[in-house]
């Protein structure tokens, strides 16, 4: 056994960077892969070795399963680290992964393949005792059994599909006549979409709170929390702020949700880490929503109240070393908070593709996990997201405080970014108070744009 | 004598034709379009652009393939007005 001498990296941009830091501190080597768009790109030259995976487009380089596996051959890569997005929670890819000797840094193919269907990882967290969204635990099959089960459940109703994500393969319904209008061509595009054209209904929760766990467990049965991060700032169903602790939860409320998760993951054997996902509904029930099995875009600000680095755990489990810490030694001290920049119209929220002409940070008590430098090139070809800002307060209202003046003291230039969004969020009264749901922004919208 | 116009993308990206991998293309060559129109999609950042015709008349030619990728302004078609 052993630590990896060289990582593979099949990802790109902030996360790439991030997963060479941590290599470099513990002296594992890095390979980069990169499409022709991305040649320029920070991450390729700080990698120890970086290799051209293809084209510009995603499904001709990153999504490429074969090319990275070949890479990783021709590097001699001991392991690959796939980042979020892209290959990360690829069953297809974690077999061939295992087919070839390579360390697949996240849980196994059949986990992933569990927790991919919605249908599948409701049933499991029943099993463990974990709240589910009302809703039906099989496939509904045809218009008439789907109207049968919706006046049982009661409306409005979220019609998904089993492998859907992302907000694809979802559609709210209040009534009959919009489920009859909608199922056929629900089923078809998950069919399309996702090649599973299973689809289920679940009672749909008005002005909920999207909060979730970020757990830790080895090859060894040890499963620890990492407390949890409040994601209710989104727009379209993509976060834009992450805090943790979330100043929703009370001492009581955080320990039912924390044990809540460990449940869950010990349900599924679950190793290396992961994200459990709940939503609170308005009367401080919550319900198990999906399990991200990979790093999150969101796990900086975990490392900022715990002092961990998951990065370097996440290489640990891999390579079968047991956890040396234990729940009782990890603490959270302090408030951390997220910002994440996009590069795109603050209004509209449409990508914004550029060069960045200037880029000017603060350096002092502030974390920036970014993907781009001052002459970098935001290519069109990938997400939006260009950097993440990150503060550790003593409190949350201390951690607000460093957010506004390091926000004010960034500037940016080249393309069209959400800046103004964020310093408007950290000035918003409501938000401030700490009470939000995911639907702030959107109600939230003329206040925060005028400011 | 008829007038042409070209049609131009407004973003870079990557080009399609069709709505969907599955599905026919939104406008064949020497079809008649109509204002508002749409001729093509551009995916850009995970967003898609519809482009549409801003003017009534026949979409003699395209300029550009199915998946080719596209500078902002690039020249993608022509239509003949009417």
């Amino acid at each position: 056994m052993g630590y990896f001498k060289k990582v593979l990296i099949a990802n790109r941009g902030e996360i790439a960077r991030r997963i060479i830091r941590t290599c470099n501190k513990e002296g594992i080597r890095t390979v980069a892969v990169y499409s022709e768009a991305d040649a320029e790109a920070p991450y390729v030259s700080e990698a120890t070795e970086a290799v051209c995976i293809g084209p510009a487009q995603a499904k001709k380089s990153y999504l490429d399963i074969e090319k990275v596996i070949q890479i990783a051959k021709e590097t001699h890569a001991d392991a690959i680290h796939p980042g979020y997005g892209f290959l990360s929670e690829n069953p297809e890819f974690v077999r061939r992964c295992e087919e070839e000797n390579i360390v697949f840094i996240g849980p196994s193919a059949e986990t992933i393949h569990i927790m991919g269907s919605k249908l599948e990882a409701r049933t499991q967290m029943q099993k463990a005792g974990v709240r589910v969204v009302p809703g039906t635990d099989k496939s509904i099959e045809s218009v008439d059994e789907a109207l049968l089960i919706a006046n049982d459940l009661g409306y409005p109703l979220m019609l998904k599909a089993s492998a859907g994500g992302g907000g694809i393969g979802m559609q709210l319904v209040q009534n009959d006549a919009e489920l009859i209008k909608v199922f056929d061509a629900t089923k078809q595009q998950a069919t399309s979409f996702f090649k599973d054209g299973t689809v289920f209904l679940e009672k749909w929760i008005s002005n909920p709170r999207h909060i979730e766990v970020q757990i830790v467990a080895d090859t060894y049965g040890n499963v620890l929390h990492l407390f949890e991060r409040e994601c209710s700032v989104q727009r379209r169903n993509q976060k834009v702020i992450e805090e943790s602790p979330s100043p929703f939860l009370n001492d009581t409320l955080r320990k039912e949700l924390l044990d809540a998760a460990i449940r869950g993951v010990k349900q599924i054997d679950y190793t290396n880490v992961g994200t459990m996902e709940f939503i609170f509904d308005e009367n401080q029930n919550f319900y198990f929503l999906e399990m991200n099995t990979r790093l999150q875009v969101e796990h900086p600000v975990t490392e900022e109240i715990t002092g961990l680095d998951l990065v370097e755990l996440q290489l640990k489990i891999a390579a079968k070393e047991k956890l040396t810490i234990t729940q009782e030694e990890i603490n959270k001290t302090g408030h951390a908070i997220e910002c994440r920049l996009y590069a795109e119209d603050p209004n509209t929220f449409f990508p914004s593709p550029g060069v960045i002409s200037r880029l000017k940070l603060p350096e002092n008590d502030v974390r920036f996990d970014f993907g781009i430098i001052e002459g970098s090139a935001v290519t069109p070809f990938y997400d939006p997201m260009i950097g993440k800002i990150i503060v550790h307060g003593i409190t949350r209202d201390q951690a607000i405080e460093k957010m506004q003046r390091v926000l004010d003291e960034i500037d940016v230039q080249g393309v069209k970014t959400n800046l103004m969004l964020l310093k408007q969020i950290m000035k918003n009264n409501q938000f401030i108070r700490g009470n939000y749901t995911t639907q702030f922004l959107a109600e939230n919208k003329i206040q925060v744009l005028e400011g | 004598m008829a007038e042409q116009k070209t049609v131009l993308s407004p973003i870079p990206g990557v080009f399609y034709r069709k709505p969907a991998p599955d599905k026919d293309v939104y406008v064949k060559e020497g079809n008649t379009v109509k204002t508002g129109d749409v001729l093509a999609m551009v995916e850009v950042m995970k967003n898609f652009y519809e482009i549409k015709a801003e003017t009534d008349g026949v979409l003699a030619q395209f300029f550009v393939e199915d998946e080719d990728l596209l500078d902002a302004g690039q020249e993608i078609a022509v239509i003949i007005e009417q």
